[in-house]
Parts: C-alpha cells; sequence; structure tokens
C-alpha cells in the first residue's frame, strides 16, 4: 500500500512533482504511466526516501519508509538501473544487502536463482549485459520477500524472454495479495499487465483510472460506415445505447453502441448498400497519447513542426 | 519462487514472515563485506602497506650509507631510527586517504548509493559504520606497518647515532601513534567523500588539506606562521608520532587532540549533508 498526498517536488523553478494525490493497493498490479520527464522516477525516488518531497508526504503501509524497521521488507525498489557497485559480484552485493537486514545467505541464493542469475552471479556486475543489470536489480528488489514491490521501467533492455518473465512475475506478486507498482512510458507494455493506471504528466495526476474506463473514456469502439442512404441507415439502427454521428450530406456515419457485425446485417435485411463497414477500436496508446498530449516534455521534431506551421496559420 | 509462492497470511507482519530488522551492528557487518568485496581494497591498501614499509626501509639504508661513507644529506642528519622507519607515512596517507574516499565518494559515482540508502533509509549509521569500518582496517595496517618498518629499519641503522630499539622512551608511543595517524585519515578520508559526493573532489581535498595548506602558510608572516602552524591537520597530525617535539610543534596528546578535532569536523559536516541533501 503506497498513500501519496499532496506529494511535490521543486528543483528550484522546475516542479518536477506537482500535488500528486494517489493510492496504490495491494492485490493488483498497478500501471504508473506518463511520458519521459513526467516525474514518476521523481515519485518513486521520494517513495523510498532518496528524495525528501518539497511538501505533501508519501507513506508506505502507513509509515514513512525511513520509519520502518525492515525498510526492504516493506519496499522492494528497482529504480533507474545499476544501482550498483560495478567491481562487485551480483552475489556479494545482494550479500551486502542482506547483512543490513540480517535476512538470512539462503534468500541471497533464492533471489539469485529467481532472476536466473545463477551462472552469472559470481562475476563482477560491472561486465552485466543491461538486461542483466535489471534482473539483478529485480532480485535486490524481491530480497526482503516485500509487501510492496515497485519497479521503475523494469521491461527496459531485456530481451522478449526478460519481458515475459517480468509480465508473469509482477502478476503472480499481485495474485500473492502484494502491492505492485510499475512504471512505465510504454502503454502497450502496461496494457498486458496492469489492471489499475495512474498516469501522470508534467508532475501532475491525469487520470487515476483502469484499462477498460481508460479506453471507454477516450472514444471507445466506433464503427465506421460509409453507406448509400446514411438518414434511412440512423432510423433503422438507432435504438438505446447506440450513438450516432455523422456531417449532412456526407455518406459517413461514426456508429457507437453496436458491433460491425450487428450493422451489416441490419443494413443487409433492410437492403440498404454499405461502401465500407470497419471497426476503429481506440488503441490504448492513443488513449494514453490524447490524454498525455498537452502534458509531454519533450516533443520530436515531426511535432514540432506540427506545431509551428499550426502557429503560422493561426497568425 | 518457493518463498514468494508462499502464500501470505496477514501481511504485512503475519506468522511465517521472518522478522528482519536493520540493526548498527549489522549495517557495520554489512559494510565490512562491502569493503572487502571489492579489488581496489586490497591493491590500495597493499600499496599503502608498500609506501609505508618500502620507503621506510630505503631512507634507513640512504641514511646507513651515507654515514658510511661521511657523506650525511644534512636532512638525515638528526634523524633517530623512528623517524627513518615513518619516513613513508606521508605516501602511505595518501594511498589510504584516497581509499578512505573511494569508500564513500565510491557509492555516489557507481549509483550504488541508491541501493545502500534504499536498506538503510535513516543513512547515519551507513556514515558511522563505513568511517569505523574504514578507519579500523587503517590503523591496524598503519600500526602494522609501522612496527614492521621499525623492525627492520632499526635493524639496518643498528650501530650509527640513528640506532633505538623498542625500549627507548617514545619509540612505541610514536608507531602507536602514525598507525593512529593513519586510522584517522582513513576516517577523514571517508568523511570528505560523504561531504563532497565525488572521488575527484574528496581525493583534491585531501591532498590539499594534508600535503598543501601546510606550504601556503609559508607564505604568512612569520608572526601569524606560529600560531596556526602547529593546529594544521598534517602538522597536528606529525606532532602524533614525531619523537621529539619542540616549541613549534604540539605535544603528542595535544596533537592528537587536534586531529581528532579535524576528524570529526569532517564526520560533522558529512552527517550533515548526508541527512539534509537527496541522494
Amino acid at each position: 500500500m503506497i498513500d501519496a498526498q499532496r506529494l511535490t517536488k521543486r528543483y528550484g523553478e522546475k516542479t518536477a512533482v506537482d500535488r500528486l494525490d494517489f493510492a496504490v493497493r495491494p492485490g493488483t498490479v498497478t500501471g504508473f504511466l506518463g511520458p519521459n520527464g513526467a516525474g514518476k522516477s521523481t515519485t518513486m525516488r521520494m517513495i523510498v526516501g532518496l528524495d525528501a518531497p518539497t511538501s505533501g508526504s508519501v507513506r508506505v503501509n502507513g509509515h514513512h519508509y525511513a520509519r520502518h524497521t525492515a525498510p526492504l521488507q516493506e519496499v522492494g525498489a528497482l529504480l533507474e538501473a545499476k544501482s550498483i557497485h560495478p567491481g562487485r559480484s551480483a552475489h556479494n552485493h545482494l550479500k551486502a544487502l542482506a547483512l543490513t537486514h540480517g535476512i538470512p545467505r539462503r534468500r541471497v541464493d533464492e533471489v539469485i536463482d529467481l532472476a536466473g542469475l545463477g551462472s552469472v552471479a559470481k562475476k563482477r556486475a560491472g561486465a552485466f549485459s543491461l538486461g542483466m543489470g535489471q534482473r539483478l536489480g529485480i532480485a535486490a528488489a524481491l530480497l526482503g520477500d516485500p509487501q510492496t514491490v515497485m519497479l521503475d521501467e523494469p521491461v527496459n533492455g531485456l530481451d522478449p524472454e526478460g519481458v515475459l518473465w517480468i509480465r508473469n512475475l509482477l502478476k503472480g506478486l499481485a495474485d500473492e495479495g502484494r502491492t505492485v507498482f510499475v512504471s512505465s512510458h510504454l502503454m502497450s507494455e502496461m496494457a498486458l499487465v496492469a489492471d489499475h493506471l495512474i498516469i501522470v504528466g508534467r508532475g501532475r495526476l491525469l487520470a487515476d483510472t483502469t484499462v477498460g474506463d481508460l479506453v471507454r473514456e477516450a472514444g471507445g469502439d466506433t464503427v465506421r460506415v460509409a453507406t448509400q442512404d446514411p438518414a434511412r441507415l440512423r432510423e433503422v439502427l438507432a435504438g438505446p445505447g447506440v450513438d450516432i454521428t455523422g456531417r449532412a450530406g456526407s455518406e459517413e456515419l461514426q456508429i457507437t453502441g453496436l458491433s460491425a457485425r450487428e450493422i451489416g446485417l441490419k443494413a443487409a435485411e433492410h437492403g440498404i448498400a454499405l461502401f465500407e463497414l470497419s471497426a476503429r477500436t481506440v488503441s490504448l496508446e492513443e488513449a494514453f497519447m490524447n490524454l498525455t498530449r498537452d502534458a509531454v516534455e519533450y516533443h520530436g521534431s515531426t511535432t514540432g513542426i506540427d506545431t509551428l506551421a499550426a502557429d503560422g496559420r493561426a497568425a | 519462487m518457493s518463498t514468494l509462492a508462499a502464500p501470505l497470511e496477514a501481511p504485512p507482519a503475519g506468522p511465517g514472515r521472518p522478522a528482519y530488522r536493520v540493526t548498527g551492528q549489522r549495517v557495520l557487518s554489512s559494510e565490512w563485506a562491502k569493503l572487502w568485496s571489492l579489488r581496489s581494497t586490497w591493491i590500495t591498501l597493499g600499496l599503502g602497506l608498500l609506501f609505508l614499509v618500502a620507503f621506510g626501509l630505503i631512507a634507513s639504508s640512504r641514511y646507513k650509507s651515507g654515514i658510511g661513507s661521511g657523506d650525511v644529506d644534512p636532512d638525515f642528519a638528526d634523524s633517530t631510527a623512528v623517524s627513518l622507519s615513518l619516513f613513508g607515512t606521508n605516501f602511505a596517507q595518501l594511498a589510504l586517504g584516497v581509499l578512505g574516499v573511494l569508500v564513500m565518494a565510491g557509492e555516489y559515482s557507481t549509483g550504488m548509493i541508491r541501493s545502500t540508502m534504499a536498506a538503510v533509509p535513516r543513512r547515519l549509521p551507513v556514515l558511522w559504520s563505513k568511517a569505523a569500518v574504514f578507519g579500523l582496517v587503517a590503523l591496524v595496517v598503519g600500526t602494522l606497518g609501522a612496527f614492521i618498518t621499525f623492525g627492520f629499519g632499526s635493524g639496518i641503522v643498528s650501530g650509527t647515532p640513528a640506532a633505538m630499539s623498542l625500549t627507548h622512551a617514545g619509540v612505541v608511543r610514536s608507531l602507536l601513534g602514525a598507525g593512529l595517524y593513519l586510522g584517522l585519515v582513513g576516517v577523514i578520508g571517508t568523511a570528505l567523500g560523504a561531504l563532497l559526493r565525488s572521488v575527484a573532489g574528496g581525493i583534491s581535498v585531501l591532498v590539499g588539506a594534508l600535503m598543501l595548506i601546510p606550504g601556503l602558510v609559508s607564505l604568512l608572516p612569520s608572526s601569524w606562521r606560529g600560531d596556526i602552524s602547529p593546529y594544521l591537520p598534517s602538522n597536528a597530525g606529525a606532532s602524533m608520532f614525531a619523537l621529539t617535539h619542540d616549541s613549534t610543534t604540539l605535544s603528542p596528546t595535544a596533537g592528537l587532540l587536534v586531529f581528532l578535532g579535524w576528524t570529526a569536523l569532517a564526520l560533522a559536516g558529512a552527517a550533515y549533508r548526508l541527512v539534509r541533501r537527496d541522494v
């Protein structure tokens, strides 16, 4: 359980995290989404006490992180990759962390096996690939058998097998009743594991929602139809829960509340000719982009040109 | 996966959930394990010991050959077996001080500090443990080196005016003082590492404080120099292990107290920054 209240972090003039209120609950995977620079990593650093909030607070399992007698047993965190000394072996790294809590040696071996690091545990961690480094970070996060697991961009640098492993691991942890909080800037990845979503942009909370709700609010499932007789098709399809839009004089209609199959059958039944019938599902990616468009910190160059062109027209 | 797969009963403190706890002693043992699991520790400690022993023995041999040929270097004219044996202290303090900086600042430069502070979010136990563990190791290496060098060095210069044995007044005190000095230099290095969070910055300040500032003080008017010079870290430290003292130097006890003061100052600055600033 993570509980943030008006959590704020300012660096001089720049506000990295702006009055965030959210709760992350046990038993589900909660995705923490936002474009680069949205304040996700800063928020996670504040959760484990590495950064002090400028104002507001964040508690883990009812207390500030530093107040717990065994912090690694409360929250296991994978922060920005490579929170290790490259000269130390994976085994010695985990052993040193375990010693601070009195975690037995057997548990160190367990998490090494769990992360699939058995064959490289004695090698210098500096020689690890990005993916191996991530696995070591995840092993460290699980070391204290924590009630809350928090991972910052865990799939970064992992091969497809590793990505699958993370997905199953996260779901497994949530099924065991743990709180799982995972950040990503990739909606598509989140959609596969997360049930709940906390979306931020420029440090502000944009949405605290579920995957299903996000899609519905973003436009849901629309079917686009082009027909010879839009007026009659409207009459035929009209009904409760059905929403039909279309410009006057246009052959095109946007319909929500009916499947493409139902529309096709109805049209055939009434002898209305259709030229086009296509289901247009709003992808999570689009829903996410719509939500964060104004909050994106670093636009790519094409977006920049579009904006310039738009400005030019406006002027 | 066995432990993870086990169902959790009434988390977070349910039955079957081991009762882990961070204690000062555990943080100490963690820092001990961290120190010895890096190759740089072994190399730098070895270098420190080598500097201490090798330069002491070289100085002793130079003195001996100078006396033999009747052509004593004026710098060595009033040497004793102790001062010759401890000739390498200046070089050993660099190795041990630099390793002290690395112990702490190395965590910042590699990112390890995030793991360390996430495990011990109260932070200060980490600083105390690192300073204690490394200070003790530097103390042992320094003391061992001082006694080994004197053992061989006093043999080399026996039969010369510099000859001395362990039973000579003040010899054991000087050798122990040198070990203690090197131990405290290690602690200061650790504190500077925490204060500056940068390996290069920490080493620069360490070298500046121990080796450059004494040279700069000679630029001051002589009336000030006498008041300031004995209290500088390097000079106060040197009083701890010098066999003879005169009006321009502190007594061994005063030297120890002043040097402890510098150490406490560095540690206090490190503790303040560690607690107040984000990792």
